[in-house]
């Protein structure tokens, strides 16, 4: 398994993300849609972290900027980041059970929209709805199956 | 991408480029990217090339949707379209006959107020444009439309449908464009109460479908069923189109601001289709953008002295106000009349936040606090320092 492999992988698993994260969706549930992206550069910063985790967090970022972000290059700082952490501490996640990771991923996701949050106040974008924070919870309630789904597109194309 | 290749071709267990460097170097150039793209306004480009790249898997993830739209179209009943069509005839009769009248009062309006022959509409040319995604969360409410750079569409155009105001573009790209709603909690747009010609700003209300109005005093003219409709200042929309209705008017004894809200008279939730406009330049109702110039090189802004032609007359902004559709505030006889009562709260600062290059009128409103005092209307203030016309403005015939 070469990290070129890996890359192609990385490369069209995010592709669909992004795709079930631009969907349109209706109000109500658009609210609690999990940050599909964002679960995929976690996903693979701990499964592959010499891969290239951190870029691929830095040009979903961007592409997630393209399509929602008030500016460019924000959610590419945010995912930079989580993906940086989430490489450092790979071994951790990777030993705990599904229940115990999921937890790890909400504290990963938090920190990601603590960065968001940050960076539209000092942009001037004051968007304070609390709603922004529900889409952590339900991307911790479904990082199992992703985590799953993702494990095994990796198993059928190796 | 130069660190995203370090380990190409190694095997993955090997040591890559350090994840710390990686790191900085992303973090620098993220922060970099959002400095030229906020404060300079640089990546323009960038973004157009971006938008264009993205529009292709837009129009994918749209797909599912109007191909659904479409077979529910295809197998719609005979009866449900003839419906349709009895409907469609009717309404026809109905707009025919509005528009009989329209000729004759518009042609009487002008000469109520001098002018040798009725104006031409303030709308110029209009397109229509598909909706392809629809963002209507509580943080974001935005459009994305077929039309784009290749169309004409510019950065700040309006965007109305049927009924009334649907926002303004804020991203273009070649075949797509952008539209803020005017719901989004970062849109506002300087408006006029109808009936008694009260201007304010209406803020987004960050839910789907309404509008606050935070401006207005809490002795303010303003009820519930009153209509809202733009004002012409900011230099984005033109003015006299709908906006919102007033839905609720609350006044505490304590608060020095009413709270009001309105509720948005466009309707994207059942639109599939939006209608771009070009304004006529120099129309009296078109967005009086002209006109800010001349505030601007007055407040010493160095950004905007060289100037390639004179600042107009004050005259011409005062005019924006009279529309073909409005009930004339000001009477016949003096057409400097100030507007009708001095609480209109604060009409100078139209702010809105989205668009600040399209909008240099804003500049230097920005300083005022709204809702001050101290904050006088914009005309009357601008119009004891201006020259005086030599010709009473509204006798000019217009371009």
């Amino acid at each position: 398994m070469t990290a070129t492999q890996v890359r192609l992988r990385m490369a069209l698993t995010a592709l669909f993300a992004l795709v079930f994260t631009v969907l349109p969706l209706p109000v109500w549930l658009d609210v609690l849609r999990p940050a599909f992206l964002v679960l995929t550069v976690l996903y693979w910063s701990i499964n592959a972290p010499r891969a290239g985790g951190i870029g691929l967090g830095f040009a979903c970022g961007l592409v997630l900027d393209v399509f929602q972000g008030p500016v460019l290059g924000e959610h590419a700082l945010a995912l930079a980041i989580i993906a940086y952490i989430a490489g450092r501490e790979h071994q951790r996640v990777r030993s705990k059970p599904a229940f115990q990771q999921s937890l790890l991923v909400f504290l990963g996701l938090l920190i990601y929209e603590c960065v968001l949050f940050a960076i539209d106040g000092w942009t001037g974008h004051p968007v304070t709805s609390p709603l922004r924070w529900l889409h952590c919870l339900t991307g911790a309630l479904v990082w199992p199956p992703v985590a799953a789904v993702l494990s095994y597109s990796e198993g059928r194309l190796t | 991408m130069a660190a995203f290749g370090t380990a190409a071709g190694r095997p993955l267990q090997g040591r890559g480029g350090s994840p710390g460097f990686r790191f900085t170097v992303y973090s620098v150039l993220s922060v970099v990217i959002m400095y030229l793209d906020q404060r300079a306004h640089y990546l323009e480009r960038v973004r157009y090339v971006l938008q264009a790249s993205a529009y292709p898997i837009q129009l994918a993830v749209n797909s599912p949707p109007s191909a659904w739209r479409w077979l529910k179209e295809s197998f719609e009943t005979r009866e449900a379209l003839r419906a349709e069509n009895a409907r469609l005839h009717q309404q026809q009769r109905d707009l025919e006959l509005l528009a009989m009248r329209y000729d004759a009062l518009a042609h009487e309006n002008g000469e109520l107020r001098g002018l040798r022959e009725a104006l031409p509409p303030v709308a110029e040319r209009w397109l229509a444009a598909e909706i392809i995604n629809i963002q209507q969360s509580s943080l974001r409410q935005r459009l994305l439309i077929d039309r784009g750079a290749t169309n004409g569409v510019f950065k700040g155009q309006a965007v109305l449908d049927d009924r009334g105001l649907i926002g303004q573009t804020t991203h273009v790209g070649p075949w797509s464009a952008e539209v803020i709603l005017i719901t989004d909690p970062e849109h506002a747009v300087p408006v006029r109460v109808e009936r008694t010609g009260l201007r304010t700003i209406a803020v987004g209300g960050g839910d789907v479908s309404s509008l606050a109005l935070p401006y207005l005093p809490a002795n303010a003219d303003v009820k519930s069923g009153d209509l809202l409709v733009t004002s012409g200042l900011g230099g984005v929309f033109p003015e006299g189109y709908p906006v919102a209705r007033v839905s609720e008017v609350h006044r505490d004894a304590i608060q020095p601001l009413a709270q009001v809200r309105a509720a948005a008279l466009s309707h994207i939730d059942s639109e599939t289709e939006v209608m771009l406009v070009w304004f006529r330049e120099g129309h009296p109702a078109a967005p009086a953008s002209g006109a800010s110039n001349a505030a601007e090189v007055r407040s010493g802004n160095p950004a905007m002295q060289p100037l390639t032609v004179p600042p107009r007359p004050a005259a011409s902004r005062v005019e924006t106000a009279p529309p073909h559709a409005a009930p004339a505030p000001a009477p016949a006889t003096t057409p400097r009349a100030a507007p009708p009562a001095p609480r209109s709260t604060a009409p100078t600062a139209p702010v809105p936040t989205t668009a600040p290059t399209t909008t240099p009128a804003q500049t230097p409103a920005d300083s005022t606090v709204p809702g001050s005092d101290a904050a006088p209307p914009k005309a009357p203030d601008d119009a004891p320092t201006e020259p005086p016309p030599t010709v009473p403005p509204r006798s000019r015939p217009l371009p």
